[in-house]
């Protein structure tokens, strides 16, 4: 295309003494025949119609119809690349098959489970669903209100305490830790991370036990295991948007006389906000869903429950679980609301990962703000 | 951070910047209390369990019959997904970093993050509505033809709530997050490395094996080590799909499968009084200690590879 690609095409040519012919032979030899650019399509495609009539013909479904269309795919880009190619090129083109397929085979959760949620799930929606309570509801109608609320204020509570305590770790971390003790925070965060998050409700319960007497539960018991889960989340989100702030910008401020603590409160903070905003935001999204802590320690209960101080508080995904595995006598309702509260609770999940994206792309430096 | 301030003049002690450093001290030795306080609030909560009697470890006689079958339980489901999950995801991974166009992979790592974002209750109904009942034609496939190999020996419940079953929904939650430290790894392949090895002649895939893999070698570990974790300690989803009991046996499809430790919890706790919470905080703390020792591993591996890694 360019000058360049021309003349080195044309050199062979105007090598006079040398002769063009033999230097040709040498080209071929050193390179091996290629696959036409369409080979492996047009072999995918020649692999489904076979896969199509050989399943038509036996009857199997459309899974074992792709499954074998796949394998066939395979075995025959393999062995055309071998007898055309060479051995190398063929493993290559064969791993290439099995690599896109794993990242296709991945797909298949995602695409499925949406299309579960959603079809099971949009019959329940209804205006009752989303303002009425549990009480008292026995076979079909009730809602979800009381496990909204109950959601909101423990999210919310956990958020509350997370939020600082995270945010100031980070700060020690970045701005003051040096020596063992940071170093063994930033390990011990890591590790924190994978708490499994039953041990963190359980790990509420033996500690409210001990003051409150045993059966305890509690909305902020639920809270404070929710905490521990999203604690090391923030500190680590907020570690990392701390560190990107440049150095320049402390010093600057140190330069105009500015006490240490204001410095961080004033310029690194308001830097890093929107990395901040949308760490946390993540956080909330990932203990929003957790189930098995509130499942110890906030319990269920049918009504709606504004004190998180004082007994049960069902929540969305607490309320999935019991309406699913203790559905009652007329199951159906009871399973077709557990559908409507994955559905929500997926939704809002999304929602707040959608609004985290929003946030780190509206303020991310890339797009000159 | 070079300290602010310098010789010529005497640091002057701030009020302010004393609060405020305490503060952010004080918020970092609060992490380091609440981990020891998680295992010392088990272990004050959890000791009478060790010791007790069969009334409350139903259906084992004392408590190391009843943990038992449930850490074989834990450690058997975990192990399996593991083994489905690795493999695909380090496909994954490479065909986001390495096959996908430039400009799709960004997007396409999204979606499989995406994943990982799913509560892990609607897991549990997707596995027990939607996959169960479709793995079940493969079990009795197996049932019937490698009957006699001890793993399939079934016989195969027409739910499809089994520990294979478990393994698949398991695998596909702890995807995403060995899914994404892969990534990562191979992204942070030199591309001196990689360019080296396609100037030798390498295909694309003696590249990789050539150049990312040995680079990413011990990031993959780690990864799947961190996916262990996760599989360990999940419950909400074993909960939902398995028809448990206590007990052990490697029959994957069979209609006796053993619980695993975060599973039972769940299910006993909220009706368990006195000295079955004890037991059931006991088996709590035991689970603790075993994701504490394989989150504790993968970590010190990763951090050893950072700073190994942060001087290129």
């Amino acid at each position: 295309m360019t000058p360049p690609t021309q003349t080195l095409e044309q050199r062979p040519g105007a090598d006079g003494p040398r002769g063009s012919g033999p230097l040709n032979t040498q080209d071929q030899a050193l390179h091996t025949r290629t696959l036409p650019r369409f080979a492996p399509l047009g072999l995918l495609a020649v692999a489904t119609a076979v896969s199509v009539g050989i399943s038509l013909a036996l009857g199997w479904n459309r899974a074992a119809m792709v499954v074998v269309a796949a394998i066939l795919y395979l075995v025959a880009i393999n062995l055309v690349s071998r007898s055309v190619e060479n051995g190398r090129r063929a493993t290559d083109r064969t791993v290439t098959g099995l690599v896109t397929i794993a990242f296709l085979i991945a797909l298949l959760p995602l695409t499925t489970l949406l299309y579960t949620v959603l079809s099971n799930g949009l019959g329940a929606l209804s205006g009752e669903f989303f303002s009425a309570s549990m009480r008292n509801i026995i076979g079909e109608g009730g809602g979800i209100y009381h496990a909204i609320w109950g959601t909101l204020i423990v999210t919310g509570l956990a958020t509350l305490m997370s939020v600082p305590i995270g945010v100031f770790s980070a700060i020690y971390l970045v701005e003051y830790g040096k020596g063992a003790l940071a170093r063994w925070i930033t390990f011990l965060v890591d590790v924190m991370t994978g708490i499994p998050s039953i041990v963190a409700g359980l790990f509420a319960y033996a500690l409210f036990v001990l003051f409150l007497g045993p059966g305890v539960r509690s909305g902020f018991g639920g809270a404070v295991a929710l905490s521990v889960l999203m604690v090391p989340v923030v500190v680590r989100a907020t570690e990392e948007m701390l560190k990107l702030v440049p150095n320049e910008l402390r010093e600057a401020s140190y330069a105009l006389g500015v006490p240490r603590w204001r410095t961080i409160v004033k310029v690194v903070l308001r830097t890093a906000s929107a990395g901040i905003a949308t760490g946390v935001t993540l956080a909330v999204a990932r203990v929003i869903g957790e189930t098995a802590p509130l499942l110890v320690i906030a319990g269920s209960t049918d009504s709606v429950n504004f004190n998180p101080f004082d007994g049960r508080m069902a929540t969305l995904p607490v309320f999935t679980f019991y309406a699913y595995s203790e559905p009652g006598v007329p199951a159906e309702f009871s399973v077709e609301r557990a559908w409507g509260a994955a559905l929500v609770l997926i939704l809002i999940v999304l929602v707040l990962n959608l609004i985290a994206r929003l946030i780190s792309r509206a303020y991310s430096p890339k797009t000159g703000r | 951070m070079a300290d602010s301030s310098n010789e010529l003049t005497r640091p002057v002690k701030r009020l302010g910047d004393r609060i405020f450093s305490g503060t952010a001290l004080g918020a970092g030795v609060l992490i380091l209390v609440t981990l020891a306080g998680v295992g010392l609030f088990l272990t004050i909560e959890g000791l009478p369990g060790f010791t007790a009697d069969s009334s409350a470890t139903q259906p084992a006689d004392n408590f190391v019959g009843l943990a038992g079958p449930l850490v074989f339980g834990t450690v058997l489901s975990a192990t399996l997904a593991l083994m489905l999950a690795v493999p695909l995801a380090v496909g994954v991974a490479l065909f986001i970093s390495h096959y996908a166009p430039r400009r799709l992979s960004q997007g396409l790592g999204y979606l499989v993050d995406l994943l990982a974002a799913v509560p892990s209750v609607v897991y549990g109904l997707w596995g027990i509505i939607f996959l169960a009942p479709k793995l079940v034609p493969i079990y009795r496939w197996l049932e019937n033809n490698v009957g006699w190999i001890p793993f399939f020996s079934g016989p195969t419940l027409a739910s499809g709530r089994n520990m294979a079953t478990v393994a698949v929904v398991l695998a596909v939650m702890i995807l995403p997050i060995i899914t994404a430290i892969c990534r990562e790894i191979f992204l942070q392949t030199p591309t001196l490395h990689e360019e080296a090895a396609l100037a030798l002649g390498a295909t694309r895939w003696e590249m990789i094996r050539m150049a990312v893999f040995p680079y990413g070698r011990s990031g993959i570990v780690s990864a799947a080590m961190l996916g262990l974790g996760r599989a360990l300690g999940e419950t909400l989803a074993v909960t939902l799909v398995l028809s448990p009991a206590i007990l052990y046996s490697f029959n994957f499809i069979g209609a006796q499968n053993p619980s695993t430790i975060a599973s039972n919890i769940a299910l006993q706790f909220p009706e368990a009084s006195g000295l079955e919470v004890s037991v059931l905080i006991a088996t709590g703390l035991v689970l603790f200690l075993i994701t504490f020792v394989v989150n504790f591993a993968a970590r010190a591996v990763v951090n050893r590879r950072s700073e190994f890694s942060g001087a290129n």
